[in-house]
């Protein structure tokens, strides 16, 4: 049931997106509205603006991914950066880093500062506060396949207990081998959520959130559907078609852990 | 709790108040590292639950002992009768999880086709999530559930993503805590940034030299409401330094306004607050940077130290012992000593606290920060 309180509701003001075949989303929205075709491709990713040379020389493909879903929330939602707190929730943090110190640990253990202090996983959390200038709380968090829905129910949480707009940024990207087969995510995708407390002329929706025991939503197209699967973010993607598609209130079932689904209430701000 | 200062409350406790330290020459693993660390003896011999053996690494066997010590376990399982295992949740901080095992996986990688070896199990050792789902299958619970890794931050901002869950009416009991474990990563990583000490590190001291890598596991069930005389949970603060991956913000700033926004969420001012125990790692500026927001909210009227000159640093579970800690210094009335300083560091001009000091303690305000410029305060105190 949609419950009538508003202050009970927290609002979606901006979306990011980065993917394979899907560029941002502007991009996404169509094709997930079904306006124009999927067309499978690498993911694209640039240098992050407005980070100082010494840091963009030091930052991976995962920074950089969470940093170009991040900002493109954030200008979709004419936010200021520095005001937003932000969640970043991610499964396997930055795998090429990872796999780098693990085979200078097998090896003559001679390992780079820079590589070292890239492995912590609020590394795109330290970056994002470098580049934003944001002095707000930042939450980092893992929940495996589910660390997209944990995310979206933490930022919706704070949205609710602080009465503060959140950046929500959840980003994945693929190990090299040998960890790619123990864990096999396949591509690259972000994805992000500026959420506020109030309605603006900014808003695209309203949601609530709650855990259920119903399946979780799958999408129609087979390409899709396969990111879903086989990128932790890409499990958020479900809740993006109901905003591309939504002109009526819709419910979306996100997978989440312990045998529960995030099921997410959604209503068009119109 | 459990760290190399023993294993469960009284024993740390005892050995905090005795002012004894559980560091010694660093001996760990094939590690050749000319520092001190603090290990948790006889990880090695802990046996995971059968049911669970799939989750087997150094981190999750500390995650047990934990889960069995001062009644954890049974109070966790009265929490869980009381509201459902749907109502209990799961906030664990840790940086590094299980990451030991992949570092060993990679020595014996197939000489052919470079695979990890079969035993290595990816999801239930390495990934950050493995110790949270740990605690999750331990009990069966069905509620929400997460790992916090904002590196030496993670388990004290694990306190504030519990709060307001419960606050939200979410769940209503959190099992919160910290866990991370010895490992290569760690050890080399810190020494490569030449933040090892070359003996058991010294926090606030003139000639401090850098940290004193620990493990441990420290765990807090949180619940609104409670017995009248039950440790509470007055406040979290949280922000971010926005300055550097790696080094503090020389003045401070951000750590000042975590220590700020931790005493309005508890509603004290900085004289109600009898102790802080400081993030005191040891390292030359993140010892100047605290210090000087602990002088600008605390001046030098507050009694202070850190406790890793007795437990070492550990990391992503800091937080959480340091939370355990706090709540025996109310328990048991005694304000902790920052052990091994010969020479208080002139600049330093905090009322650093060398000796243990006996006095009943009603409100402690404990520090967190870590790389990636990540804060957090956390104010405890006891209900009257």
């Amino acid at each position: 049931m949609l419950t009538g309180l508003d202050s009970n509701r927290v609002f979606i003001d901006g979306i990011g997106l980065t993917g394979p075949g899907l560029s941002n989303w502007a991009e996404g929205r169509e094709i997930m509205a079904g306006l124009r075709p999927y067309l499978p491709q690498t993911t694209n990713l640039t240098a992050p603006a407005g980070l100082p040379a010494a840091e963009r020389r030091r930052v991976g493909p995962l920074v950089k991914l969470a940093l170009q879903a991040g900002m493109e929330a954030v200008e979709a939602a004419h936010a200021a950066a520095e005001t937003l707190a932000t969640v970043f929730a991610s499964s396997s943090g930055d795998g090429d880093n990872c796999h780098a110190l693990c085979e200078a640990l097998a090896g003559d253990r001679l390992i780079s500062p820079t590589r070292f202090t890239n492995s912590v996983h609020n590394a795109p959390s330290g970056y994002w506060g470098i580049v934003s200038r944001a002095v707000a709380p930042s939450t980092t968090l893992c929940a495996y396949d589910a660390s997209f829905a944990a995310g979206l129910l933490e930022a919706v949480t704070q949205v609710k207990v602080e009465r503060q707009g959140v950046l929500l940024v959840c980003y994945d990207a693929p190990y090299p081998s040998p960890l790619r087969e123990a864990r096999p995510v396949t591509q690259s995708m972000g994805l992000a959520l500026v959420l506020s407390p109030q309605a603006s002329a900014n808003s695209l929706a309203s949601i609530e959130v709650a855990l259920c025991d119903e399946a979780a939503d799958t999408l129609p197209w087979p390409e899709l559907e396969t990111l879903r699967r086989s990128i932790p973010a890409g499990r958020g993607l479900p809740l993006l078609r109901a905003l591309a598609t939504g002109s009526s209130a819709s419910r979306v079932v996100l997978d989440y852990l312990n045998q529960r689904q995030l099921a997410v209430e959604l209503r068009p701000c119109i | 709790m459990t760290s190399c200062l023993g294993r469960g409350l009284n024993a740390t406790s005892a050995a905090l108040q005795a002012g004894r330290s559980g560091l010694k020459q660093c001996d760990f693993e094939t590690v050749d590292i000319d520092t001190w660390i603090g290990e948790v003896d006889g990880v090695d011999h802990v046996r995971l639950r059968e049911d669970l053996l799939r989750h087997d690494c150094r981190n999750n066997r500390l995650a047990q002992l934990g889960l069995q010590q001062d009644g954890f376990e049974q109070a966790v399982r009265d929490a869980i009768d009381r509201h459902g295992a749907d109502r209990v949740g799961v906030f664990m901080g840790t940086s590094t999880a299980g990451i030991l095992q992949t570092e060993l996986a990679y020595r014996e990688r197939d000489p052919v086709t470079g695979a990890l070896p079969p035993s290595f199990h990816y999801a239930e050792t390495h990934n950050a999530y493995s110790v949270a789902d740990f605690v999750c299958r331990y009990f069966d619970l069905r509620g929400p559930s997460v790992a916090l890794s904002a590196a030496c931050a993670s388990s004290a901002k694990a306190f504030g993503n519990a709060a307001r869950m419960v606050q939200a009416g979410v769940i209503d009991a959190a099992i919160v805590g910290g866990v991370d474990s010895l490992c290569l990563t760690t050890l080399y990583g810190f020494r490569s940034l030449e933040l090892t000490a070359s003996q058991a590190c010294r926090p606030c001291d003139a000639r401090r030299d850098g940290i004193s890598i620990g493990e441990a596991v420290g765990l807090a069930l949180v619940e609104c409401g409670g017995p009248s005389g039950a440790m509470q949970l007055l406040g979290v603060g949280e922000s971010s330094d926005a300055y550097h991956m790696s080094s503090p913000h020389p003045q401070g700033r951000s750590a000042q306004l975590a220590i700020e926004a931790a005493l309005k969420a508890a509603g004290l001012t900085a004289d109600q607050i009898d102790y802080v125990n400081l993030h005191g790692t040891g390292t030359p500026s993140n010892d100047a940077a605290e210090s000087k927001a602990v002088y600008a909210v605390f001046g030098d009227r507050v009694p202070c130290s850190s406790t890793k000159a007795s437990t070492g640093h550990t990391l992503g579970a800091a937080g959480a012992i340091e939370a355990v800690i706090s709540l025996l210094a109310i328990r048991d009335g005694f304000k902790p000593a920052g052990l091994n300083v010969e020479q208080l560091d002139p600049a330093i001009q905090i009322d650093y606290l060398t000796q243990v000091r006996h006095a009943p303690v009603q409100h402690v305000l404990s520090n967190s920060f870590g790389f990636g410029g990540a804060n957090a305060s956390v104010v405890f105190g006891r209900g009257v």
